[in-house]
């Protein structure tokens, strides 16, 4: 008999995965085993961007001599087939925050009665950055409409540049002036993508990837950070919650309704509908005793972080949570969603309901989400799960284990933890870095992934990490395989970390991973490397910091936008598996070393996970190196006293504002 | 672990915050909301909830309000296991504890119940502090004499230690403020009962017997940045960075800790103040809200100071020259009383002087003490009293005959600051006593010769390389040699009075203030001396000199822009450099016009009256009325932080009978009103100055705080005394 062979990394998805084998149910975890990837396009050097193809470049000496039909390179179709994904993943996370201003502008104009602006501070704290008149008696409505109008601006402008740039560091922007990719809106950056990669267009692979960075970085610091921005306008920024994760947070005796997907707006109704009496006596009419909401994916980050909802987990736990029988229904709406959960559904008593006038899918019940009449709508899809409590049957792998998780930690909290109200900011955290306490920091990310036991690597690299004093943000499924693992506990700073890191997080009283929010939010992370950057005492840019980001189990081309506005913005970045431009020796080129020499960020494909690590540290003891930074040993830190005389102190103003630091 | 310090600080808020609105409902049912209040000669209100929200709290109803900001900052416990982050509540818990302490002792102000005393003793505690101690000690702050402050909360494990520790912080230059008990002892109780000096002389301030008063400590270190470092109320991250990088003051915990310490240290860990305890606590090292650690423990009492001082980063470099007791300007406040005297040089009841005098360096021999009389050990051991001609021989390659009196000035601080030895006058009119403790302690007369030679090396480092001392205690020989002083005394006086802003070409800056006042800068002129007193042109040049890096920097003159308001090419180049170009030009001979700046511890201010088309001059101190409608505290507010405020300015009071005073102005007949206490000190010289611009009777002629307190007064006074303000060219 063959080995058995560990599809997930949660022992809770495990059980449902061999449950599901011996049931006959196939999931994408099969379907991984079964479909290998393609490995002329798992490398980039397919082209099927005409059709005198679809051109396989392959051979050897491809990198020189390979020609498609129209004479393309393989550097070229490598580069295209890659900032195709970019352009991709920027219009997935730009059309949610697209969504979002349309709601805000709603909400400002009356339109949309279910909402209100809940957090006013954020609202002023965005007009302030984009130079809107607040306060002094302005109606909040009326800072409201000028923000999402002005915000609206960032996807049509044709000429200027985002309204966020100015929120980068000032050597950042100085870079991406140099090389020409400042964006100038988000629409116009990704229809130029596109047409770049059109047949006949742009050919030389560094042009092309530099256009990609350009996409990229409308993605990041316009899309996503305006998602981030408005949600937390509209539904408060999030602080510190507890709550639980893993598949075994369905309950037996309640209604169990899943948000799955991305988009808050409605989630966050449903929310609020499902703790009507009403709806709890209706549920109780069905034989109910309440209505548990469970999220899954990233529409459970956004909800977990503001209202401790539970999350089922990441991308693959969507089949396997229809699998426990115990789900009556799953609204849904874009992103991520697996087609393959109507086809699990139909199997178990579980509806599932697609939301968005973007995204169908047959096998589904769609009730079509407005934001003009959001709890109407938000009601119905409670009412379809309740009605369907009573069809559950007892098939299923009923799970019960789950974990604790705290999680919501915003750029303003993590400034909040770090001195309260009066003292808050990046202070401590620039000292323990520089004092050693903490080695560096690292974005852990991205998706989860059925080629690898899924979450897996997450795991493997969080505890590596952590045990290496190094502080983990997680966003996105990289939260949610760290939640799903308990991770996300104050308990494994004590338990698991290495004794710097500890140190802090005891000090501050956190988990040594912190759990960001969703993919969008990843845009908090560029928030708080520019924060650090204007702290002082690291890199006066965000390239150059001790970071870097890693999306070991990477699968969505969103993962790619992400990955490379990061790296544009002086992020060095890891992702894992099989390199998508692999093929070509000079576009890898391209995205490391050049991109490190330009911008001091690079992207990188490493499936080894070791490898992984090693690098990561790499480039954290390297940075730490550049910056003269006291050598990170393993417990030994401390910060090397400078004893202040009276001469010293006459020089504090005149050291430029510098921090007063004893380092 | 820090979560049990965190909980602490939770809870112990809740409770502070519990007490203040039991003792505020108290307080508004004896008086009323509308009931006003301020603490003692502060122009600051409730200077912590002032500073940090610039919400000025005037009445009883004020505190409410004010206590209801305490009460958002309260936070729930953190939780067993999974508990959320607690840093950020626990430090807002700190500062709501602050709040409610503050609102707590107002309170009992108002009701009688401070400052404290103690019931067995009758010791009354100092409560809350002025900002006139505030200034006063000012130029301790910055020249290196006052490097720290220590707040030691609790009790010693024994009288003995508690001694020693406080001790040793003298020795260490480090103002020391006492608060809280330890079931009833406290550090001040010990100190009582070994009979050590407290008080403002000696820098130990015992505030009150509970941990609450710290606060008392804590408002006194938030003026610092209202008063010297210009921060306007409500900038509270502009105030907490000034205290953390510029105030160093830290925590001192003897015995356990209850959850009233932990809460008041976490609102001073706010401030960038840690704490050190002597007992098994939980430990903060990660730096950040701190410079180093937050909260350390010590549970050595022989190390806990150097411990305190290193967490604080604090560089204290103190020179001690080779005598038994101790020595440090915390001593230079003891008193030595009739009854505690062992002997006594000077003061009338002998003669005696003090001269030093600059020698070839190959005259002298290096750390030489002789002394010259009969049989001087036997009648030293006797007692009583003895003439003293106590002559210092100094040389250096870059020593300069006008250093002769800067060094010689230092004598009263190089005296007094030995434990045990008492100074004051100078010249021939000096008086020294040494106590029957120091005499018993071993202290002989060779030692006020070693105390010389070490310190005037010290101090002078770079201008003096060989001291040597005689001391001579036959009176014929002083007699004698005091003629050879005199005669120098003279000849400097007469160098000094030729010194003229005219007749050099260099003046010196001061920027010592810059260490807490970092806008602001002095220029010191030969007929100026520097706002706090402490520094004239001779200071400047000598110490520029010793430290060519130092705080005073030549700076030369260059043109002349304006004769008659005293504008030159040189300073106002160097100002605009050294002030980041805040200050672009001065004046340095009229109040009207761009004139000085201030730091803050001006020894007086000069206010135009513009009524009385004059100004008025009030000394640091005063607590009445001025005829400008504000108190010095209020008028002070209007001058420090480094800016220039056309019609007011900080001044030294020397400077009232310079030559240059307003020169530009009309000089010193434009002053209408002038306290008493200036009057007083000042009648030889002002009258001097006065009959030489032609106006012999003016000091009869300028009011004072007896006949007017108000412009109105003041006018009918002047004009009735026929004052000749009143006939000059109008000020404005």
């Amino acid at each position: 008999m063959e080995k058995k062979i560990r599809k997930s990394a949660s022992d809770a998805a495990q059980k449902i995965i061999e449950w599901g084998e011996a049931e006959g149910l196939q999931t994408c975890f099969d379907r991984a085993q079964k479909l290998k990837p393609c490995p002329i396009g798992e490398t980039g050097a397919c082209c099927k961007n005409c059709h005198m193809g679809p051109c396989r470049l392959v051979g050897a000496d491809a990198e020189e001599k390979a020609r498609g039909i129209c004479g393309a390179t393989l550097p070229t179709v490598a580069a295209r087939n890659m900032v195709r994904m970019i352009a991709a993943g920027t219009s997935a996370h730009s059309d949610h925050a697209r969504d979002m201003a349309f709601t805000l502008l709603a909400v400002a104009e009356g339109e949309a009665k279910d909402f209100q602006i809940k957090d006013v501070r954020k609202l002023y704290k965005v007009a302030g950055i984009l130079g809107i008149e607040f306060g002094n008696g302005r109606p909040v409505n009326d800072v409201a409409r000028d923000v999402a109008k002005m915000l609206l601006d960032d996807f049509g402008r044709q000429k200027g540049f985002i309204n966020y740039l100015n929120r980068a560091p000032g050597k950042t922007q100085e870079r991406w002036k140099k090389w020409g990719i400042i964006p100038r809106s988000i629409d116009r950056e990704v229809v130029e993508t596109l047409h770049r990669t059109n047949v006949g267009v742009d050919h030389d692979p560094d042009h092309l990837l530099l256009g990609g960075l350009r996409c990229a970085l409308a993605d990041g610091w316009a899309g996503s950070m305006i998602s981030t921005d408005i949600t937390d306008i509209l539904f408060g920024t999030p602080k510190p919650v507890k709550s639980e994760a893993s598949l075994g947070i369905f309950k037996e005796d309640e209604v169990n309704l899943v948000v799955h997907g991305h988009e808050p707006t409605l989630a966050e109704t449903i929310v609020d509908v499902v703790g009507e009496p009403e709806m709890i006596a209706y549920a109780k009419s069905k034989g109910a005793k309440g209505i548990n909401l469970g999220g899954m994916c990233c529409t459970a980050n956004e909800v977990l972080m503001r209202h401790g909802i539970p999350t089922a987990g990441g991308f693959t736990n969507q089949e396997l949570g229809i699998m426990t029988g115990l789900v009556d229904a799953i609204s849904v709406d874009v992103q991520c969603i697996m087609p393959a959960i109507a086809e699990m559904a139909s199997k178990f008593h579980t509806k599932v309901i697609t939301t968005s006038p973007k995204a169908m899918m047959k096998g589904a019940v769609h009730i079509e989400y407005d934001e003009h009449k959001s709890k109407e709508i938000a009601r119905k899809i409670v009412k379809l799960a309740i009605d369907n409590y009573p069809n559950r049957k007892a098939k299923g792998s009923h799970i019960t284990d789950k974990f604790p998780v705290i999680a919501g930690f915003s750029d303003e909290y993590i400034q909040y933890m770090q001195g309260g109200r009066w003292r808050g900011s990046y202070r401590p955290l620039n000292d323990a870095i520089m004092a050693g306490r903490v080695r560096g920091v690292v974005g852990l990310a991205g998706c989860d992934n059925p080629r690898v036991p899924s979450t897996g690597l997450h795991r493997y690299l969080a505890m590596e990490l952590i045990r290496n004093d190094v502080l983990i943000v997680s966003t996105g499924c990289g939260s949610a395989a760290c939640g799903t693992a308990g991770y996300l506990t104050p308990e494994m700073a004590l338990e698991n970390a290495g004794p710097g890191l500890r140190e802090v997080c005891e000090a501050i009283g956190i988990p040594p991973i912190l759990h960001l929010g969703a993919c969008v939010d990843n845009s908090r992370i560029l928030t708080i490397a520019s924060a650090m950057a204007a702290e002082g005492g690291l890199s006066d840019e965000i390239g150059g910091m001790p970071a870097v980001g890693i999306a070991p189990e990477w699968m969505s081309e969103k993962a790619i936008a992400i990955g490379c506005y990061f790296a544009a913005s002086g992020v060095p970045v890891i992702f894992g598996g099989e390199s998508p431009v692999g093929a070509s020796k000079e576009v890898t080129k391209i995205m490391t070393e050049v991109w490190f020499e330009r911008f001091k960020g690079s992207l990188h494909f490493e499936p080894d996970p070791e490898k992984i690590l090693a690098l990561a540290l790499q480039y954290i003891d390297s940075a730490r190196g550049a910056l003269k930074l006291r050598k990170y040993e393993p417990g030994r830190f401390g910060t090397e006293r400078v004893l202040m005389d009276m001469a010293a102190r006459r020089e504090i103003e005149r050291a430029g504002g510098k921090p007063h630091i004893g380092i | 672990m820090s979560k049990i310090i965190a909980s602490a600080a939770i809870s112990g808020a809740h409770k502070l915050v519990r007490n203040a609105e039991e003792m505020l409902t108290k307080a508004i049912t004896g008086k009323g909301e509308a009931y006003q209040f301020e603490f003692t000669d502060t122009a600051f209100y409730l200077p912590m909830i002032y500073a940090m929200t610039g919400f000025p709290v005037k009445t009883l109803g004020d505190m409410k309000i004010a206590l209801q900001m305490a009460k958002e900052m309260l936070h729930e416990l953190p939780e067993e296991h999974l508990w959320k982050p607690y840093l950020g509540e626990a430090l807002d818990s700190g500062m709501a504890s602050l709040f409610a302490e503050e609102i707590w002792l107002a309170c009992r102000y108002i009701l009688g119940m401070e400052p404290d005393s103690d019931p067995e003793t009758g010791y009354v505690y100092n409560g809350f502090i002025t900002d006139t101690i505030q200034r006063n000690l000012g130029i301790q702050l910055v020249d290196g004499t006052m490097p720290g402050f220590a707040a030691i909360i609790g009790a010693a494990p024994d009288d003995d230690t508690a001694v020693k520790i406080v001790r040793e912080l003298q020795e260490k230059n480090i103002l020391i403020f006492l608060s809280g008990n330890v079931n009833g002892n406290s550090v001040t109780k010990q100190l009582l009962r070994k009979d050590v000096e407290l008080g403002w002389d000696t820098r130990i301030v015992p505030l009150g017997p509970e941990t609450e008063h710290t606060l008392y400590a804590l408002d006194w270190a938030i003026r610092a940045s209202l008063i010297f470092g210009g921060k306007k109320p409500g900038d509270y991250a502009g105030h907490l960075k000034y205290q953390k990088d510029r105030v160093f003051a830290f925590a001192m915990v003897l015995g356990p800790l209850d959850e009233i310490i932990w809460t008041t240290g976490a609102g001073a860990i706010n401030m960038g103040f840690p704490a050190v305890a002597d007992s098994e606590i939980p430990v903060i090292h990660p730096t950040g809200v701190c410079i180093y650690e937050e909260v350390d423990k010590e549970l050595d009492h022989s190390k806990i100071v150097q411990k305190v001082i290193e967490v604080r980063g604090l560089k204290i470099t103190v020179e001690k020259p080779p005598i038994p007791v101790a020595y440090g300007p915390a001593f230079e406040g003891e008193r030595i009383r009739k009854e505690d005297m062992f002997i006594e040089f000077g003061g009338q009841r002998t003669p005696a002087f003090e001269w030093v005098r600059m020698r070839e360096l190959e005259d002298i021999e290096d750390g030489k003490v002789t002394i010259i009389g009969a049989d001087w050990q036997a009648r030293y051991e006797k007692g009583g009293s003895m003439p003293l001609g106590f002559v210092v021989d100094v040389a250096g390659r870059k020593m300069q005959k006008d250093f002769e009196s800067v060094i010689e000035r230092k004598t009263h601080h190089n005296i007094n600051e030995g434990q045990g030895l008492w100074h004051m006058g100078q010249r021939d009119l000096n008086w020294i006593r040494i106590s029957k403790a120091a005499q018993q302690a071993g202290v002989t007369l060779e030692h006020l010769g070693h105390i010389m030679t070490t310190m005037t090396r010290h101090r002078f480092q770079s201008i003096v390389d060989k001291v040597q001392v005689t001391m001579y205690v036959d009176e014929k020989d002083v007699l004698e040699i005091q003629d050879q002083a005199r005669a120098a005394y003279k000849e400097r006086d007469q160098r000094l009075g030729s010194l003229t802003d005219e007749s050099v070409d260099t003046f010196y800056s001061c920027l010592l203030c810059q260490s807490f006042a970092p806008s602001h800068v002095c220029i010191i002129t030969p007929e100026r001396l520097g706002l706090c007193g402490a520094y004239n042109w001779l200071d400047g040049k000598a110490a520029y000199e010793i430290d060519p890096t130092g705080g005073n920097q030549p700076v030369q003159k260059g043109g002349v822009l304006d004769t008659r308001y005293g504008r030159y090419t040189g300073v106002d180049d160097y100002l605009k450099k050294s002030t980041g170009g805040q200050v672009e030009t001065l004046n340095l001979y009229t109040i009207m016009e761009n004139p000085m700046t201030s730091c803050g511890c001006f020894e007086c201010i000069v206010a135009i009256v513009p009524e009385a088309n004059g100004v008025m001059i009030v000394q640091r101190g005063h607590q009445g009325m001025t005829p400008a409608g504000m108190k010095f505290s209020t008028l002070a507010g209007s001058v420090g932080g480094g800016a220039q405020t056309p019609g007011f300015m900080g001044i030294g009071r020397n400077f009232i009978a310079s030559k240059k005073f307003l020169a530009g102005d009309g000089g010193i007949k434009r002053i209408v009103w002038m306290t008493k206490n200036l009057k007083e000190s000042l009648r030889d010289v002002f009258n001097q100055r006065a009959a030489e611009a032609g106006e012999p009777d003016l000091l009869d002629k300028i009011a004072d705080e007896s006949v007017a307190e108000d412009s109105e007064k003041l006018l009918e006074f002047l004009s009735q005394a026929g004052h000749p303000a009143l006939s000059m060219d109008p000020m404005i």
